[in-house]
């Protein structure tokens, strides 16, 4: 069936919220920084046992600053351990503020969703039968409101009155509009989401705004209480580990110290702790986490969970729908099969006249394959009239002043045209039908009054560019497979054409389960989209499932994500911001330990002068006191240093995992070596200038 | 000088390499139970023992059981070898009338052994019988062994995701077809060279050349020496290839009846180094990955070339001061074999420190600096070859964790060998990191902290290390010690004792524990999207995670030891 859509604003408005979105940012770094203190608490502080120890260590040196001699008699002074605190405590602000502002952005994300989806138009059919246009949001259960034609459908609805075809591939993945009218079970019930092609409907509200699936999750997502994620908790009990270590090591210092002559002030002993433990990680990680939901939400994702998003990164097999995944929606014109006695020149003429007023991408297409074909303008177009598709007559077409009459539409709509006008069916029509039929196409009849001409070939088209993706994805590791209601045999001319691995033909929701439930035997995680009810089960099986907002209350309630654009690729996106957040975690992790060298170079010697180790000041560091403080303030700056990249993600390339690691052991390991050195050196001639050396 | 003496080091370590693929691939047979040229000999000797001993062979255990088997068995083995030693004054074969230990060195001196340390607080000469030597020493240092290499295997198998196997099996055919055949030919070896075999008691023999010496203002002439002698060839080949390192004499391999020459100590080298080193090419064939085994190899292989490097160099340019003032630039020889020389000793050392054998051919307090921190690094690592069998294993806990730190940056959550690493894999490798530091550096705080407790034969830094070396040495399960130290006292024997048990059985539950975890888990296929661990590149990342995570935890401890005397050498400062 061919399918006619009119060229409407919405088209622009939905390849616009494609984009990223951009967030109202302003006040979030003021309510981060007030967020910053409360979160000093230490009741909810001990969660983060890296920052945790940071405070316990600014207390101890803060009893020092007023009473220096608090536990014995101590070398140092008030004025040191005055700064120590200060740049401790502004440490453990600073770990809280990533925080604070990774929150902040997931709120101000909520709420601009919450305003993306509440933007749809309504027009609410009043008593008197005029309508009003009021925003979707003040829809109530029980309003009677009217779509026309290229409308979104502002909310779940049964059909009162009309007849119109409806764009439901979201829902169906089929990309062929369905008609519906009232009367019926299934072609009565109309949801959200979905647009109107053609005709005019009356529709009664059946769910109030703000109660449906989406508006739940989005509160979810902002909500504060997140649970981490299972490799956040793993490394959470690593980076607890660490700190342990370290402060057995720092704890059990003062004897030691004391025997070879080189005693040490509690004071630095707690600069030393705080410097070796890994603050910058123990500062970001739930930062990273949160950023992570957040950097899914702008692609208009909802994860229902970080452990959603994790899974992603892991995914070993994507499972795709075709239609509307790896196609476009719309067909477009591959060939002209002439039949009967006519030529291939004479029906792209006939085509290209009825496609002369015909908008529609399918419409488009036809004229541009006319055209090449050669056909020639024996019409004129004056006074001509355009004859729109419609759900009754299936058909479109072009009448002309000198009331000649050209039609292409469904085959049977045509065929019954043209007998009711006294027309003969030529006897190859048939044969040719179902040739394109066969290749997975649809097939278009054209006929200029009573004369057959033969049949369009409309083809599926393969997304541009989304056979590179699929090599991206081979290039991770990541298997795709295709599910199709098609033949066989279109199936796999897609699947060569579009470059994915494996595919499922004639696929049924039951094939979507099983593929899934063997791609897990063999241990894999997998992804996949849905949105009908039946597609429910299978969403719940895979690891990632991901529904069109557009899809049934069951598919979402069984999914653990919902994209609320409907935009099936997104699931690729998605399987990116998951490897992304999964880097960005152990980029920064990797970058913190490293530190430690240099702090060590710079903290033990000055230490330990008295142990005759001042040739390990390989820094060349003034002096003790600048050497501790200078570490101490590198460790606090890296965190805000650090904040845009734990927020951002840190630049993802789809290479293969030994590239991956090659390059980021560089930037990351060898980096964390380096920088520090340079930094701590660079803060210690300000130290140094400023006279605190 | 300098040539030949790296020169034989060179040549040791090529020989080293050379054993790896045979004994590898013979080892993996005997624990894969594939068929072996030995089987008509071993296989009825091997149904005896199970049928007296009432093992199925056949009886697959999960970790748990495999770890109680190895505990129950252990303390089997403790309790008559803490009588005999408590007893041994008025038991058989003690032709020198050696009396009883105390209780706390018959305590620290069993669990010692039966934990494959053989920290001797007690002297060879003077403190063990024939029949302790034979029946206690000689026995746990077989049995010691096959549990370290029961526990590698067993570690092995479980993160391969294969079952674990039965401890008993392992234990035995670790002894019979790896342990015993080859000690029995350098048993022989050794006996052959003048390593003596007997239950002599100590001989008097005449000095061909007697030597006058002043001993409280009387000057007396020296005409005979007694010879003590024993059932040592036996035991010193077992020492040297079970990671054992228990002499039967004080002075150890330093002593030319346990190692008279230089074939005895190149021989000495080699079977201490044999079974760590070819464990890592076993463990390539049961992966079916020999490649990942030799990258592990190598790996180690090259911390270890730069380790013995660091020492020999330090030992070759000796001590800067006392060149100084004798305005000569000798390597180091102060308590060192004039038979073995600085190269010699150097090599010994860190094989001996890397692999927690613990056997000496010259004195540790007296090495440099350097070669000392070396000695303290592969203590505090275990993973520079490693002790039997557990060195595998530890070296494969920082691929978890380098796995773990590294994995994440190519997009996954971590895995190794197809299996995830999660909360639990973490915490238990955790532990085993935890349990280092806690255990010397706790115990060494608290022996600085009380007054006039310790005894020393240094002030200051190397003071301060020898305390500290005793309880690396304890909790690695090394065995080796700082002479300077007194060590024969309640105080070091009840606290070692503690450290040597945390040391050893600690790590091994976790160990176990971590594979039947691993076990458990679904395998993960490998795509291009996996972090290979069978690359250079992830060698270069193991390494760097063991030198950082490593060096992290040992550096204040090293700045004020070692580095701090290394500095006050250079500097001409004299104690």
């Amino acid at each position: 069936m061919e399918v006619k859509t009119k060229p409407t604003v919405q088209a622009s408005l939905a390849s616009k919220r494609l984009n990223r979105r951009t967030v109202d940012s302003s006040g979030i770094y003021q309510r981060a920084i007030v967020g910053s203190f409360t979160k000093l608490n230490p009741l909810t502080l001990y969660k983060n046992p890296v920052m945790f120890v940071v405070l316990v260590g600014t207390l101890i040196t803060f009893a020092l600053t007023i009473e220096p001699n608090l536990f014995g008699p101590q070398p140092g002074t008030r004025l040191l351990n005055g700064l120590i605190t200060a740049i401790l405590l502004v440490t453990v602000l600073f770990a809280n503020f990533a925080e604070a502002v990774a929150e902040g952005r997931g709120k101000a994300q909520a709420d601009a969703l919450r305003r993306t989806k509440q933007d749809t138009l309504a027009r609410r059919v009043l008593a008197n039968g005029t309508t009003e246009e009021v925003s979707s949001t003040q829809l109530r259960k029980g309003d009677t409101i009217r779509v026309i034609a290229g409308d979104l459908i502002p909310g779940d609805g049964e059909v009162l009155e009309g007849v119109a075809s409806v764009d439901e591939s979201a829902i169906t993945g089929e990309s062929a509009p369905v008609i519906k009218e009232p009367g019926s079970d299934v072609a009565s019930t109309v949801t959200g989401g979905t647009r109107i092609l053609s005709d005019t409907l009356e529709i009664r509200i059946t769910s109030n705004p703000g109660e449906g699936f989406i508006d739940r999750m989005i509160s979810l997502v902002e909500g504060a209480k997140r649970q981490k994620t299972p490799n956040e908790i793993a490394l959470t009990v690593l980076l607890a580990v660490l700190t342990l270590i370290f402060l057995v090591v720092v704890a059990t210092l003062p004897p030691i110290a004391s025997f070879v002559g080189a005693p040490v002030s509690i004071a630095t002993l707690v600069a030393l702790l705080v410097a070796l433990i890994p603050t910058t990680i123990g500062g970001l990680l739930s930062a990273i986490g949160i950023a992570g939901m957040d950097r899914v939400a702008q692609f208009n994702v909802i994860a229902t969970s970080g452990k959603a998003v994790e899974a992603a990164g892991d995914v070993g097999t994507l499972i795709l729908d075709k239609t509307g995944t790896i196609t476009l929606g719309n067909r477009l014109a591959d060939e002209f099969i002439p039949v009967g006695k006519h030529s291939r020149r004479e029906i792209a003429t006939i085509a290209w006249a009825g496609s002369l007023f015909d908008a529609t991408p399918e419409g488009k297409s036809i004229v541009k394959l006319a055209e090449r074909e050669g056909a020639a303008v024996g019409y004129n177009p004056d006074g001509a009239e355009g004859i729109e598709f419609t759900a009754q007559t299936r058909m479109s077409g072009t009448d002309f002043g000198d009331s000649r009459m050209v039609r292409k539409g469904a085959v049977d709509a045509i065929k019954r045209y043209v007998l009711n006008q006294g027309g003969q069916i030529p006897a190859d029509l048939d044969a040719a039908t179902e040739r394109v039929s066969r290749l997975g196409g649809t097939p278009l009849a054209v006929c200029e009054g009573t004369e057959i001409f033969g049949v369009i070939y409309l083809k599926d088209i393969v997304k541009p560019g989304i056979k590179d993706r699929f090599e991206e994805l081979r290039r991770m590791g990541i298997k795709t497979i295709m599910l199709t209601g098609d033949n066989r045999i279109t199936a796999s001319v897609i699947a060569q054409e579009a470059g994915v691995d494996d595919f499922i033909a004639e696929a049924t929701p039951e094939d979507k389960i099983r593929v899934i439930k063997e791609n897990q035997a063999q241990g894999k995680l997998v992804a996949m989209t849905g949105d009908g009810t039946n597609d429910a089960p299978a969403l719940a099986q895979a690891d990632v499932g991901v529904a069109m907002n557009s899809g049934t209350q069951a598919a979402k309630e069984a999914a653990n994500m919902v994209d609320l654009d409907s935009d099936p690729t997104k699931l690729i996106d998605v399987v990116t911001i998951g490897k992304q957040l999964l880097i960005t975690r152990g980029a920064l992790t990797t970058f913190s330990i490293a530190n430690d060298v240099s702090k060590y170079f710079a903290i033990i010697p000055a230490m330990f002068t008295a142990a005759g180790i001042g040739a390990l000041n390989i820094m060349g560091l003034t002096s003790p006191t600048s050497a501790i403080l200078s570490a101490l303030i590198f460790n606090a700056l890296i965190i805000p240093a650090l904040i845009p990249l734990a927020l951002k993600g840190v630049e993802f390339k789809p290479l293969s995992a030994d590239q991956l690691l090659t390059r980021n052991i560089l930037i990351y390991g060898v980096g964390g070596l380096v920088v520090p050195f340079i930094g701590i050196k660079l803060i210690d001639l300000f130290v140094t200038a400023v006279g605190f050396a | 000088m300098a040539f030949s003496g790296f020169l034989q080091i060179a040549v040791t370590i090529f020989l080293m390499v050379a054993i790896v693929p045979f004994l590898g691939t013979y080892m993996a047979r005997v624990f894969q139970l594939q068929k072996t040229w030995f089987d008509p000999l071993f296989d009825p000797v091997e149904r005896l023992v199970y049928k007296l001993g009432g093992v199925d062979p056949n009886e697959d255990m999960d970790w748990w059981a495999y770890a109680r088997a190895l505990l129950i068995s252990n303390v089997a083995m403790f309790v008559p070898v803490f009588a005999i030693l408590l007893l041994q004054g008025s038991l058989p074969l003690n032709p020198n009338s050696i009396s009883g230990m105390t209780p706390d060195l018959a305590l620290h001196t069993a669990i010692s052994f039966l934990t494959n340390t053989n920290q001797q607080h007690y002297s060879g000469e003077t403190g063990a019988s024939h029949l302790t030597q034979m029946v206690c020493l000689q026995f746990l240092m077989f049995t010691s062994a096959a549990t370290g290499l029961a526990v590698g295997i067993a570690f092995i198998r479980g993160i391969l995701g294969k079952p674990m196997g039965n401890f008993y099996v392992d234990l035995t055919r670790s002894i019979s077809r790896i342990l015993m055949p080859i000690s029995i030919v350098f048993a022989v070896v050794f006996l052959s060279q003048g390593v003596p075999q007997n239950l002599s008691a100590i001989t008097e023999v005449k000095l061909t050349d007697p030597y006058t010496t002043v001993t409280n203002g009387k000057t007396e002439t020296v005409t005979t020496q007694k010879l003590f002698t024993g059932p040592f060839a036996s035991m010193e080949s077992i020492k040297q290839l079970g990671e054992n390192g228990g002499g039967s004499y004080a002075t150890n391999s330093a002593h030319p009846y346990e190692n008279p020459n230089p074939f005895t100590n190149l021989f000495q080298i080699l079977l201490m180094l044999a079974i760590p080193t070819s464990f890592i090419y076993t463990f390539g064939i049961m992966a079916g990955n020999k490649k990942q085994g030799w990258v592990i190899f190598w790996t180690i292989f090259a911390l270890f070339v730069v380790l013995v490097g660091v020492a020999a160099t330090s030992e070759y340019f000796g001590n800067p001061t006392l060149n100084a003032i004798l305005g000569t630039a000798n390597p180091n020889f102060e308590g060192q074999e004039v038979r073995f020389g600085w190269s010699q000793t150097a090599l010994f050392a860190t094989s001996t420190t890397g692999t927690m054998t613990g056997a000496v051919n010259g004195m540790h307090d007296s090495l440099t600096p350097m070669a000392l921190l070396v000695a303290i690094f592969n203590m505090f690592m275990q993973v520079i070859w490693g002790g039997q069998g557990t060195g595998l294993a530890y070296i494969l806990i920082f691929m978890i964790i380098a796995v773990f730190l590294t994995g994440l940056m190519v997009g996954r959550t971590p895995e190794i060998f197809g299996r995830k690493i999660e909360k639990r894999e973490v915490a238990l490798a955790s532990i085993i990191f935890l349990l280092q530091p806690i255990i010397t550096k706790i115990p060494l705080a608290i022996a600085l902290s009380i007054p006039g407790l310790l005894t020393l034969g240094n002030p200051l830094y190397r003071g301060m290390i020898e305390p500290f070396y005793e309880y690396i040495s304890a909790a690695a399960n090394n065995g080796s010690g700082l002479g300077g130290l007194t060590s024969a006292v309640p105080w070091w024997n009840y606290t070692c004792a503690v450290v040597l048990l945390l040391g050893r059985y600690v790590p091994i539950i976790a160990l176990l524990a971590l594979a039947g975890g691993l076990q458990q888990k679904k395998l993960v296929p490998e795509t291009p999207g996996t972090l290979r661990t069978d690359t250079p590149l992830f060698g270069a990342v193991t390494a760097g995670t063991i030198l950082i995570l490593g060096g992290l935890t040992l550096f204040p401890i090293a700045a004020l030891g070692p580095l701090a005397e290394f500095f006050a050498n250079l500097a001409g400062k004299t104690f």
